[in-house]
């Protein structure tokens, strides 16, 4: 990444005024090798400001979206500063104040940006002790410091606090591979749950969200959209719509829309508008799209060879071969898309419901031919984004309109809207091969994966003989293999994969007569994955036993790889067979992430995971016709409800000697495969395709199916 | 259409001069600066515009404002007192029953509406009062136990 794309040194100190700054540039090298496909920018991404009153503000592009690292940010910072967490200030997603980031995606804040943070604030620390020892004429090795005080070793009454030794100092520093941050034994900060920085806004109705911005003299904007993806414009009448009162009608560069002060008198201002739309024949829909992504999809790439699958496939005493499908799913966000756009003298500041403020900035000035430093992202917190406001199409939009209109305005899009131009995780296929051994060991394993993409696809088990082939991936803008644009979802790719994977490993165990735990043990040597199926076994009460019970209710067991965190899942189901309905009534999830920074949020993140993964897993499929989304609010679109939620019981793995890691998404991907492996448990019958709705599981335990 | 309306809004009488049909949601955030309810879907299915009229939880985005003259408007800006949290606030704090905080609102008016009816609901009857209120973050199972605390007389009366 180029250094361009962030703020240079002066307009640094000119954001960030008086106080000691710490800048890093590289980060240890340590961290760049943990994953190699996503290598931090060599660019300064993190800082920090200790001002004269002692307060620590700490600068980060990562946003606010729920998943808690305004709080744990802070506690990393407060740790390797030996500050109190209460003395920390954060700011974030803003363009002008804070560094470059990619953004807030892939559980990568804690384990990828939280070490230049903590790396920061350790080498912030050593400054403050330095200045300490030349103000009290003490060496370094005599100080200690608390709670932002240093002072002397046996002599407490001789100190100086962080705030007076910035005060009216700017210290410029680098840090480089030497900053040292603290064991994981010596941690008082990280490793504790402190109450939530957004609770008190969050519970009082003042948090506030790009909808919440009023600028003067803003216009809410309602946009004129196609009926189908791909639908062309052939009439367009304004006029009535121009004459309402206080309406202002754009239509310039394919962006039609009307404007008003109130968002009602705008939305009937568009209804006011005549458009005629010519929509293509619909080639394919939720029913036939399976076999358009076999087909459509590019050649596949392979990800892992190893061994002689087909000879392997040869010497086997019985194939296990499998297809599995899923649908489209919508992110659905309660808080949709919406952005305030405002010009003043040249510069456009945004306000915006955004996981990617740096990257959104760099497309709102392409589109205006503006520089960088002429447009500010502002990212207040975000309710909610699960990948699906990476894109940011509403930011554009309102940049756009405000440009326009002169005024600022607010884009909010309609429940329809948000499920019309969501970036949908994709539907998928997978084809699957695979055998056991006499010695329930698995001999090869053959594995082609279509649209979906290679997250979560790598076998973690100790498979002499394996193929694993990619063929598409999960993002796209509509015109290549989707139907529609798709994009990131809570671990793109990985549920869907994972889902087949771990599906697959159970048809082996019933197959075999094997333990479903007992086969994965005897298959892997990870010891970090071990461990997690063995806590989730213990905290479970798992007993050894071969699936189907077909009692009507059944247990599953799914593990998982993701963001560097290891995950396993064991769940009870209970099935109607006169309805379908699945009922998950328990689910134990054992997760070893590393040092864990806050356990009441990881668990929260846990949790989170396993009530969103229901839906996926049980009813969540966009239907659509072609370009035409039939599913337009949550009354068709089922998301989970309280009624669903299991008793959800949280373990975490301990295990310091791994830095800390991703938590926002491991536990969502095995959530598909645990529940269809405890649904063939209940009933005998497996479940190919996601969603396992009702209706699909009713019929297939119908009588006349089972015949 | 411009009539006056007029309703107890957060215990103070207010008056309004505005078109009576005219939703109450944006009445509220955009002329009453109340931005604690949001909005959601614009049907009425997931419950973040959730107030409280006259005691009972009321799906702000698909009521006009001239249904609460001469009535009693809660929002979530009215729930805490001199600078103390009310219980369920307290209880969402304190169990971590928000994530991204969106819906978060909606939840504690509905919960308040629903207690104020049934102030030792069982599990079962928040679950049932709660249903059509959604959460994406998946916080449910800490909304439950927060929900259920208060009622339990644990987090103090309601």
């Amino acid at each position: 990444m180029t250094r361009d794309r962030g703020i240079d040194r002066r307009e640094f100190i000119t954001a960030v005024g008086g106080g000691v700054v710490v800048l890093v540039s590289v980060g240890p090298s340590a961290l760049l090798a943990q994953d190699r496909r996503r290598v931090y920018p060599e660019d300064l991404n993190a800082y920090l400001r200790i001002a004269g009153d002692g307060r620590v503000t700490v600068f980060t592009g990562k946003i606010e979206m729920g998943q808690g690292v305004m709080t744990s940010l802070a506690q990393m910072a407060a740790e390797e500063l030996r500050v109190a967490l209460g003395a920390v200030e954060m700011v974030m997603g803003d363009t002008e104040r804070c560094p470059w980031d990619m953004g807030t995606f892939g559980s990568l804040t804690t384990r990828m940006f939280g070490p230049y943070l903590r790396a920061a604030a350790a080498e912030a620390r050593a400054v403050m002790l330095r200045l300490a020892s030349e103000k009290l004429g003490v060496p370094r090795a005599k100080l200690v410091v608390a709670d932002g005080v240093v002072s002397v070793t046996g002599d407490p009454s001789r100190k100086v606090t962080y705030g007076e030794l910035a005060q009216g100092r700017r210290i410029l520093r680098t840090v480089g591979d030497t900053a040292v941050l603290r064991k994981a034994s010596e941690l008082t900060v990280m490793g504790t749950s402190p109450q939530r920085f957004d609770a008190h806004a969050k519970v009082t109705g003042a948090a506030q969200y790009a909808g919440d911005i009023k600028r003067p003299g803003m216009l809410a904007a309602c946009v004129l959209r196609p009926p189908a993806h791909g639908a062309k414009l052939t009439k367009l009448d304004t006029a009535a719509a121009a004459k309402m009162p206080g309406v202002t009608v754009v239509n310039e560069g394919g962006l039609v829309a009307v404007l008003h002060a109130d968002p009602e008198a705008a939305a009937k201002a568009l209804a006011s508008v005549d458009a005629k739309w010519e929509t293509q024949a619909p080639a394919f829909d939720t029913e036939t799209v399976f076999d358009h992504l076999v087909k459509a999809s590019p050649a596949a790439a392979v990800l892992t060879a190893r061994g002689d699958v087909a000879a392997a496939r040869g010497a086997a005493a019985k194939v296990f071969a499998s297809t599995f499908h899923k649908g489209y799913v919508a992110h659905a966000p309660i808080e949709p898309h919406t952005a305030v756009a405002e010009v003043q003298d040249g510069k456009v500041t945004v306000w915006a419901s955004t996981q990617t403020p740096f990257p959104i900035r760099d497309r709102i000035a392409e589109t205006l031919g503006l520089a960088g430093d002429k447009v500010r992202v502002i990212t207040p917190y975000v309710g909610g984004g699960f990948g699906g406001k990476s894109a940011g199409l509403q930011v554009v939009e309102a940049a756009r309109l405000a440009r326009i209109a002169g005024k600022p305005v607010q884009v909010r899009w309609s429940r329809a809207e948000e499920f019309f131009f969501d970036t949908f995780d994709p539907a998928a296929v997978v084809q699957v091969a695979s055998a056991l051994d006499g010695a329930g060991k698995i001999s090869f394993w053959d594995y082609v994966v279509y649209a979906a993409g290679d997250r979560g696809a790598e076998l973690f088990y100790d498979v002499p003989n394996v193929s694993i082939r990619v063929s598409g991936r999960w993002r796209g803008n509509g015109t290549e293999v989707h139907p529609f644009a798709v994009g990131p979802w809570r671990a793109p790719g990985a549920n869907m994969n994972v889902f087949a994977k771990e599906s697959q490993i159970d048809i082996m165990a019933a197959g075999a007569g094997i333990d479903p735990l007992e086969l994965r043990l005897r298959n892997t040597t990870d010891a970090r994955m071990r461990a997690v199926l063995e806590a989730a076994a213990k905290a479970y009460g798992w007993k050894p036993g071969v699936a189907p019970h077909r009692t009507g209710r059944g247990r599953g067991l799914a593990c998982g790889i993701d963001a560097g965190s290891y995950v396993a899942l064991i769940a009870d189901v209970a099935v109607d067979r006169a309805t379908g309905v699945v009922r998950v009534e328990r689910v134990v999830v054992a997760q070893e992430m590393g040092v864990v920074v806050n356990p009441t949020g990881a668990a929260m993140q846990m949790e989170g995971c396993i009530t969103q993964g229901l839906g996926y897993t049980l009813t969540e499929e966009l239907r659509f016709r072609g370009g035409e989304i039939l599913d337009r609010n949550f009354d068709t679109y089922r998301v989970p409800r309280f009624s669903w939620v299991p008793r959800i019981e949280t373990v975490l793995v301990r295990n310091d000697e791994v830095a800390p890691q991703g938590g926002g998404e491991p536990a969502i991907v095995p959530v598909g495969g645990v529940i269809a492996n405890a649904v063939f448990d209940a009933t005998g019958v497996r479940f190919y395709r996601l969603p396992m709705t009702a209706e699909r599981v009713r019929a297939a335990l119908s009588p006349e199916k089972r015949n | 259409m411009t009539k006056t309306i007029r309703f107890r809004l957060n215990g103070k009488p207010t008056t309004l001069e505005t078109d009576g049909s005219r939703t109450l949601l944006w009445v509220l955030r955009d002329d009453l600066g109340l931005s604690g309810t949001k909005f959601g879907c614009g049907e009425g299915i997931c419950g973040a515009c959730t107030v409280v009229v006259d005691g009972e939880a009321v799906r702000s985005c698909s009521v006009p404002v001239s249904s609460v003259d001469g009535r009693e408007v809660i929002t979530i800006e009215g729930l805490a007192g001199d600078g103390a949290l009310h219980p369920l606030q307290q209880a969402f704090v304190d169990h971590g029953g928000f994530q991204c905080g969106y819906c978060t609102p909606g939840m504690i008016m509905n919960a308040y509406a629903l207690l104020r009816a049934n102030p030792k609901a069982s599990r079962d009857a928040i679950v049932k009062g709660m249903e059509d209120n959604l959460c994406r973050c998946g916080a449910h199972q800490r909304i439950l136990a927060a929900i259920e605390d208060v009622a339990r007389g644990k987090g103090g009366a309601s």
